[in-house]
């Protein structure tokens, strides 16, 4: 990635955020009843690994998790070389559920988009609730975050990468100029 | 990785890195066969033909399910073999279906090259569903993927492949695929059905059946047909049976948790008798069902291996999708 | 008097054992005299300097296409395909529409190369009516008429009998026989060379004991006969042997060799080349080399083209149905001459090999230039560079496998009975 570099978040305010948002969540939903968290590949999956990690530490209970692929449901196939298709794994029926949908970073909301096609594919959930750790603007469709660890304003060609460890803990998102 | 094909010819044509995306892909695609709605908009709004010229209900039913799973337009053409005979050239006939813009042509085709001599001259994808004894290389993918589910891996694999291999396209593409991902590759039959060149091509080869099975730990057994090309290759299925075909006995020489394998349409009492087609260690409806996720797989990768040499915005949506 | 003077050249003329920086003249279309330093009031005067001039190259085995199939090919063109060739004489075979089995059809083709054609169409005469395989043709007056061998070329003569029964007919008369040596069942729906890579691209193969198996019938008929059996486009080691054996017991056997058979072999056909598709079909490398050896030690009396041109339509199809054949009389030359270069034969023999010595299997006075033979002669630069552009052969057909190569050796100038016929 070229250009300057500069840390947005580290590893303590990625958690304190993460913290923050597992409270809301439960506040919104009073509680655990009926919810569960859907991660998008690859990274909100991982996110929302942390905060059913963060909602157990409160609540007490695992709250179930799933991750979604939305490679297959992409709007833009033949304007780009392949990519790789992930696997969707989600081992419990959606219908009537309150999920909370994870991602990342959020910028145009075509992932998004995506993302609620293949969940509404697989069952009709009650409600789909939108958790995101940052909130770059630039929107393209009406869509709104639910929960956002934090709004930053960036220019188009600027670039926001999370980072993992090989445990797939966030340890800071970086922004390239 | 970068898939720069847009055609899929036949196993040749793929390294080991590549044919191993295509099995991955195929695996997250076998995901969607078990949901509900077993639907996905990946090819909305793209058309793929079916150009069927030899009857084939299985395989051309795979494909369309793909198709159909991937929201794709899919539309079946049977067209005589002998176009010769109507007097329309396989060009002319292609040329005329892509006057209609399909995004990819599925072809099946009785003469060897069918498909490589149409992917020279049209402009959309083609995928080969076989043709003439040469390749069927969404049969061999399919096999990979069945072995992989209940063997783990193909590499260190011993696979006995039996029955008529001068006739069959299914060997030709299997044999190079288990190769190019280290299996090894073990060949029988009599030997009026053993083409030259086999070794060649690395395989080992018998005339023995038991030779062949002992140790294996996939047997994949093919159908025979008493009468081919009008040559009689055999003295009876009966004889055939008795020597070549695979029983509960001979079926002991091979590894205990050995699985059995075959392209279909079996025929139960020739190559592969009742008791064994029926027993615990078959995979063929394995076989049949990730038949449908591998053709999704190799649709997928030929819509989207269609413009190589991306227009200028790609790279823009593509950040706009990193989102 | 009409007189031409070629000065300078290295005369190459087999027959007669000449190699050397001779001149030569032609009066009246007749070799005058051949020798240093010749000159004659009023000749026209060829600069022949470091060209070589030879007899005018003799192809015993082409497919003219006329008549009745004359969109592939007709007398006019494809004696201007030989003629851009250094080819002077041509043997063509009976399969046209209606076959050469009748003296109307002999005459016509005659006829028409005297008058329209750029070089000495020979017929050959088929060995049976309609090619047909059942019963004998006139021989006796094709003979008279003209034709200079029997053969049903294209397909064999399956019934030993009958073919015992032409080498007895035609050796009456003093023409040879000429077989296409080929066992059908052995052929089976074969399209290519049996072998590795038609197990690859699954193809049907023909085993090279098809043809072993027949050329060795023919042989062991020739020896009860008698009678003069030439063998068309030998194509295997196994061929090879079995004359080489033949001519070692004294017996009348003659064969030839085609340049795409002793060039390349089966892997041509990757990638469903229908160029590479001919009968017989293009073999192994140890084939290949055997036809090599053939030549070298004289085994192969001659190298033809089996020129056989086909329209793009019979090639641009499935290989399964593409028709079998390639035109060879614009790259005869400059493929016998890669042997030379290869080391394989000598300059002298190469000569031999297209000239003198396929006319002395034919019965032709051509292929020499000794005093008082007609003034059939090529003049060839041996280094002459070019490419193989298919679009630009005199043929009518453009069906070649050897689109793009690039080849040294060239006819220059092309003389035929004096005139020139043709000029590069």
């Amino acid at each position: 990635m070229a250009g300057e570099m500069t840390e947005i978040l580290d590893s303590t305010a990625i958690q304190r955020a993460l913290t923050r948002i597992a409270h809301e969540i439960l506040e919104r939903n009073k509680g655990v009843d009926n919810l569960v968290l859907i991660g998008i590949r690859t990274g909100g999956d991982y996110l929302a690994a942390e905060l059913q990690q963060k909602i157990a530490e409160i609540e007490g209970v695992k709250v179930p998790l799933g991750t979604v692929d939305i490679t297959m449901y992409r709007d833009d196939l033949g304007h780009r070389s392949n990519l790789e298709v992930g696997q969707t794994d989600i081992r419990f029926p959606l219908n009537d559920r309150c999920v909370v949908l994870v991602d990342d970073v959020l910028f145009t909301g075509r992932t998004i988009r995506a993302a609620m096609d293949a969940l509404v594919d697989l069952g009709r959930p009650r409600t789909i609730q939108l958790a995101v750790l940052i909130d770059r603007g630039h929107r393209e469709l009406p869509i709104r975050p639910d929960y956002v660890g934090r709004n930053l304003p960036t220019s188009r060609s600027e670039q926001i990468e999370v980072q993992f460890n090989a445990q797939r803990g966030p340890i800071g998102v970086n922004l390239f100029k | 990785m970068n898939f720069a094909h847009r055609h899929v010819l036949g196993i040749k044509q793929f390294n080991a890195e590549e044919l191993n995306f295509i099995l991955d892909t195929a695996k997250s695609f076998k995901e969607i066969n078990t949901r509900k709605i077993k639907k996905v908009p990946t090819l909305r709004g793209r058309t793929i033909v079916n150009l069927f010229f030899e009857a084939s209900t299985r395989t051309r039913t795979s494909f369309e399910i793909a198709g159909k799973r991937l929201s794709a337009d899919t539309v079946n053409i049977s067209a005589s073999s002998s176009s010769v005979v109507k007097g329309e050239t396989l060009e002319d006939t292609a040329r005329n279906i892509e006057a209609m813009h399909p995004d990819i042509i599925v072809m099946r085709h009785s003469a060897s090259g069918a498909c490589h001599y149409l992917a020279e001259r049209l402009d959309c994808s083609v995928i080969n569903a076989g043709d003439g004894t040469h390749e069927h290389p969404s049969q061999a993918l399919l096999d990979a993927v069945t072995m992989i589910q209940h063997k783990g891996q193909l590499a260190g694999l011993n696979v006995a492949i039996i029955g008529d291999i001068t006739h069959s396209r299914v060997v030709r593409s299997n044999i190079d695929l288990l190769h190019k991902l280290g299996a090894s590759v073990r060949i029988a039959g009599p030997k009026t059905m053993l083409p030259p060149g086999l070794e060649r091509l690395g395989c080992k080869v018998f005339s023995r059946v038991a030779e062949a099975l002992e140790g294996a730990d996939v047997v994949m057994m093919l159908r025979i047909q008493l009468e081919r090309q009008g040559k009689t290759l055999i003295p009876s299925l009966r004889e055939y049976s008795r020597y070549f075909g695979l029983n509960e006995k001979n079926l002991a020489l091979a590894k205990p948790d050995a699985i059995i394998m075959h392209p279909g349409p079996m025929n139960r009492g020739v190559e592969i008798s009742s008791a064994v087609a029926d027993g615990a260690q078959n995979v063929i409806l394995d076989q049949v069902e990730n038949g449908v996720a591998v053709r999704m797989a190799l649709l997928y990768l030929a819509a989207g291996g269609e413009k190589q040499n991306h227009d200028a915005d790609e790279g823009d949506i593509h950040e706009q999708l990193a989102d | 008097m009409n007189s031409l003077l070629i000065k300078n050249g290295r005369v190459l003329d087999p027959a007669n054992e000449i190699d050397a920086q001779l001149d030569l003249l032609v009066v009246d279309g007749r070799v005058a005299a051949i020798g240093k330093n010749l000159s004659a009031a009023g000749a026209q005067i060829i600069d022949a300097e470091g060209l070589l001039v030879t007899p005018g190259l003799v192809d015993m085995h082409v497919h003219l296409r006329d008549p009745g199939l004359e969109y592939k090919e007709d007398i006019i063109s494809g004696t201007a395909a030989a003629a851009a060739g250094g080819v002077t004489s041509i043997a063509c075979m009976p399969n046209t529409r209606p076959v050469i089995d009748n003296l109307a059809v002999c005459r016509y083709i005659i006829n028409k190369a005297k008058e329209q054609g750029t070089a000495n169409v020979f017929p050959i005469g088929s060995i049976t009516q309609g090619l047909k395989g059942e019963m004998l043709a006139e021989m006796g007056e094709l003979k008279d008429g003209g034709c200079v061998a029997f053969s049903d070329d294209g397909v064999p003569v399956v019934s030993s009998e009958l073919m015992r029964r032409a080498m007895e007919y035609a050796d009456t008369f003093g023409a040879p026989i000429i077989s296409h040596a080929e066992d059908l069942s052995l052929v089976g729906g074969g399209v290519m060379n049996d072998g590795p890579v038609a197990t690859e691209l699954g193809l049907k193969g023909i085993p090279w004991v098809a043809e072993d198996a027949m050329s060795a019938r023919d042989i062991m008929l020739a020896e009860f006969t008698g009678a003069h059996l030439h063998l068309a486009h030998v194509s295997t080691r196994g061929s090879v042997e079995l004359v080489r054996l033949a001519k070692a017991r004294g017996l009348r056997v003659t064969c030839e060799a085609t340049p795409h058979h002793f060039t390349l072999t089966d892997e041509a056909v990757r990638g469903y080349n229908t160029n590479a598709k001919m009968n017989p079909p293009l073999r192994a490398q140890g084939d290949v080399d055997a036809i090599r050896a053939g030549l070298a030690d004289g085994t192969i009396d001659a190298i033809a083209t089996d020129h056989a041109p086909h329209h793009i339509d019979e090639k641009n199809v499935e290989f399964a149905v593409a028709l079998n054949g390639i035109v060879g009389l614009e790259t005869l030359l400059p493929l016998t001459l890669r042997l030379v270069e290869q080391g394989i034969i000598e300059l002298s023999q190469a000569i031999a090999l297209l000239s003198c010595q396929p006319a002395a299997i034919l019965g032709i006075d051509r292929g020499t230039l000794t005093q008082g033979a007609v003034a059939d002669i090529a003049l060839i630069d041996p280094y002459f560079s070019w490419q193989v552009e298919p679009t630009k052969l005199r043929s009518k057909s453009k069906n070649t496998p050897f689109g793009g190569w690039k080849m040294k050796g060239a006819a220059v100038k092309t003389i035929l009975a004096g005139k020139l016929v043709f000029e590069r």
